[in-house]
């Protein structure tokens, strides 16, 4: 076999080794895949008479529903990540990474393995969102191309933050930080367009929230499946995530080398 | 490189490792020819753990070279990765898999081939005894049965070199026992092994050679006989039933007795049925009766003590055996 066939053949192993993981630490996946359920189920419910009261439509909750979609698909992608983090630092405070930098394999395949196995975990929590969505009456009039494309930019993103997240794993010093770290992803969600129309924010926060990486990512998503304007969103969110994957990748590559390197004993 | 057998084990020469401005490991120099087994022993912090992970590339010496089964540990990393085994100190394996699961990991990642891997995980499970369990998660696993998961993995492709460190740590008398039996095994089969324990009687009944590390520096080499031959004979303790006996037979004997509280006086024997023999009758005759006596041969705890000085690693030891004087030992 080459290089790269081995390259191949062991991140796909390393991948079904975390699948594995993912079936056998069900309350984290259940939880990861869950959380974005319940918010939506909240939002809609709870909190969506009101909030669409102010998009100024008739049904203002089931605007709101159509409305706030692509943020939950924010959410989804934050929790998601969580579990990477976690995964990424238990492996690294366990064992077994020794034992794998002992034996003669793609030494990124490990890390590969994660990110694919997070990615394959997040399509899935979407397609659950999605179905729940569904259910409670979402409604898009898009062609195939237009979801095709709606999903592509969401699992660009999706990857380009599932680097990041193990960038944030291998980083921490215990899983508890780990676990912790990106809940200032799941913050950023809050602080775009996800939920609310960044025009009915304050100055200050409204720039903020206008030029962070979340705000072009739900904007053209929400185009997609919504037919609302997208304007430059698409490039942005493009640009964002194919940023945000080279530096997280970059990051954890090095911080993978030199892990343990200089650890004493 | 010192025989042609060497070439094909371990050579490691002048391996220096400091972290910080702390030197770990000063001028470590070992050979292991192809098939034996060496035993690194000394207490926790000697810098055992640090020449093993280097040995097994895991982490990079300051300077010295080192050659595992032919291949260069700095130049040519994944060709050493290739033909070794690790088991280290902490248990590595995959807690959310199971035993099958781990094995069958380790056959893919070493590219075998699906029914050459199968067979493999198969034979290993029979092999250590953990076959009824294969099924099982790793967290319903005892103590032992994880000790012995982790070797097998490390089997899975025949390794031609392994390092063990310190891979009885933590288990029962009879996993122990078990262990030992398969470290054995291995050798016999041509593997060169590594091993690092703070157990002497460890080193004592697996190695062929036994080095000593003590604060980075080897400060002993050889056979465990070899090593034991460095003490000058061993002791008789004489017991006596009160004060005026023990000094008695202090005169008689010329042995100063060194604490008249405890009644005890210790003699250098050779440890011969003659010598002692003569000893006794000796006391007999000069109508000294002595209550009971030990006799002690020289074992590794004393080549411990003599080449370190150390006192702190005889706690360390499953049975603490008595000392010999400070001036029967090795100078």
């Amino acid at each position: 076999m080459t290089t790269l066939a081995y390259t191949l053949s062991d991140s796909r192993v390393m991948l079904r080794r975390n699948l594995k993981h993912q079936l056998r630490y069900p309350s984290m996946t259940v939880m990861l895949i869950g959380l974005p359920v319940v918010l939506l189920l909240l939002f809609v419910y709870v909190f969506g008479g009101q909030l669409g009261a102010g998009l100024g439509v008739h049904e203002g909750r089931s605007a709101y529903l159509d409305y706030v979609v692509p943020g939950l698909l924010l959410v989804t992608v934050a929790s998601a990540i969580q579990g990477t983090s976690i995964m990424v630092a238990m492996d690294m405070t366990g064992g077994i990474i020794d034992r794998f930098r002992t034996m003669a394999i793609a030494r990124a395949s490990v890390l590969t393995g994660h990110v694919l196995g997070s990615l394959i975990q997040t399509l899935i929590a979407i397609a659950v969102l999605f179905g729940v969505a569904f259910g409670l009456g979402f409604r898009s009039a898009a062609g195939p191309l237009d979801w095709l494309a709606a999903v592509g930019i969401v699992a660009l993103f999706a990857f380009a933050l599932i680097w990041l997240a193990v960038a944030l794993g291998l980083a921490a010093k215990s899983v508890e930080t780990a676990s912790n770290t990106p809940m200032i992803l799941f913050l950023l969600v809050f602080l775009s367009s996800g939920f609310v129309s960044t025009a009915t924010m304050p100055a200050g926060l409204r720039q903020f929230a206008e030029y962070q990486p979340f705000t072009p990512v739900a904007d053209t998503v929400r185009g997609l499946l919504t037919g609302t304007a997208i304007g430059d969103s698409a490039i942005a969110a493009i640009a964002w995530s194919i940023g945000i994957a080279v530096v997280a990748y970059l990051w954890a590559i090095r911080l993978y080398n030199r892990r343990r390197a200089a650890e004493p004993m | 490189m010192t025989s042609v057998s060497a070439a094909t084990g371990i050579v490691a020469q002048d391996v220096c490792k400091s972290f910080g401005d702390h030197l770990v490991l000063d001028k470590v120099s070992l050979t292991i020819a192809e098939g034996t087994i060496l035993a690194l022993l000394g207490p926790n912090g000697a810098g055992k753990t640090t020449m093993v992970r280097i040995l097994s590339t895991l982490i990079p010496a300051d300077s010295g070279s080192m050659r595992v089964a032919g291949h260069d540990v700095v130049t040519d990393p994944d060709g050493v990765r290739a033909v070794i085994g690790v088991t280290g100190q902490f248990s590595a394996v995959d807690n959310l898999l199971t035993g099958a699961e781990n094995l069958q990991l380790m056959a893919d990642l070493r590219h075998l081939d699906r029914g050459t891997g199968r067979r493999r995980v198969a034979e290993l499970l029979e092999q250590f005894d953990l076959a009824d369990a294969a099924h099982k998660l790793l967290s319903t696993y005892s103590g032992g049965m994880r000790r012995r998961l982790d070797l097998a993995m490390t089997l899975v492709d025949r390794p031609r070199v392994i390092f063990l460190d310190e891979p009885t740590t933590g288990l029962d008398p009879r996993s122990r026992r078990t262990m030992w039996q398969i470290i054995r095994e291995l050798a016999r089969t041509g593997v060169t092994v590594l091993l690092t324990t703070q157990h002497l009687d460890e080193a004592d009944h697996l190695a062929d050679r036994i080095a000593v590390l003590d604060q980075g520096r080897i400060v002993a080499e050889g056979t465990p006989a070899e090593l034991k031959s460095r003490i000058p004979g061993g002791h008789v303790r004489l017991h006596f039933a009160d004060a005026n006996l023990l000094h008695s037979a202090s005169e008689l004997l010329r042995v100063p007795a060194p604490n008249r509280d405890q009644l005890v006086l210790q003699v250098p024997a050779d440890g011969t049925v003659d010598s002692l023999r003569a000893l006794l009758d000796e006391l007999h005759e000069a109508g000294i009766s002595v209550e009971r006596f030990t006799l002690h041969t020289p074992d590794l705890d004393d080549v411990f003590f003599a080449v370190t000085g150390s006192h702190v690693t005889a706690q360390l030891h499953t049975h603490p055996a008595p000392r010999a004087p400070e001036g029967a030992l090795l100078s």
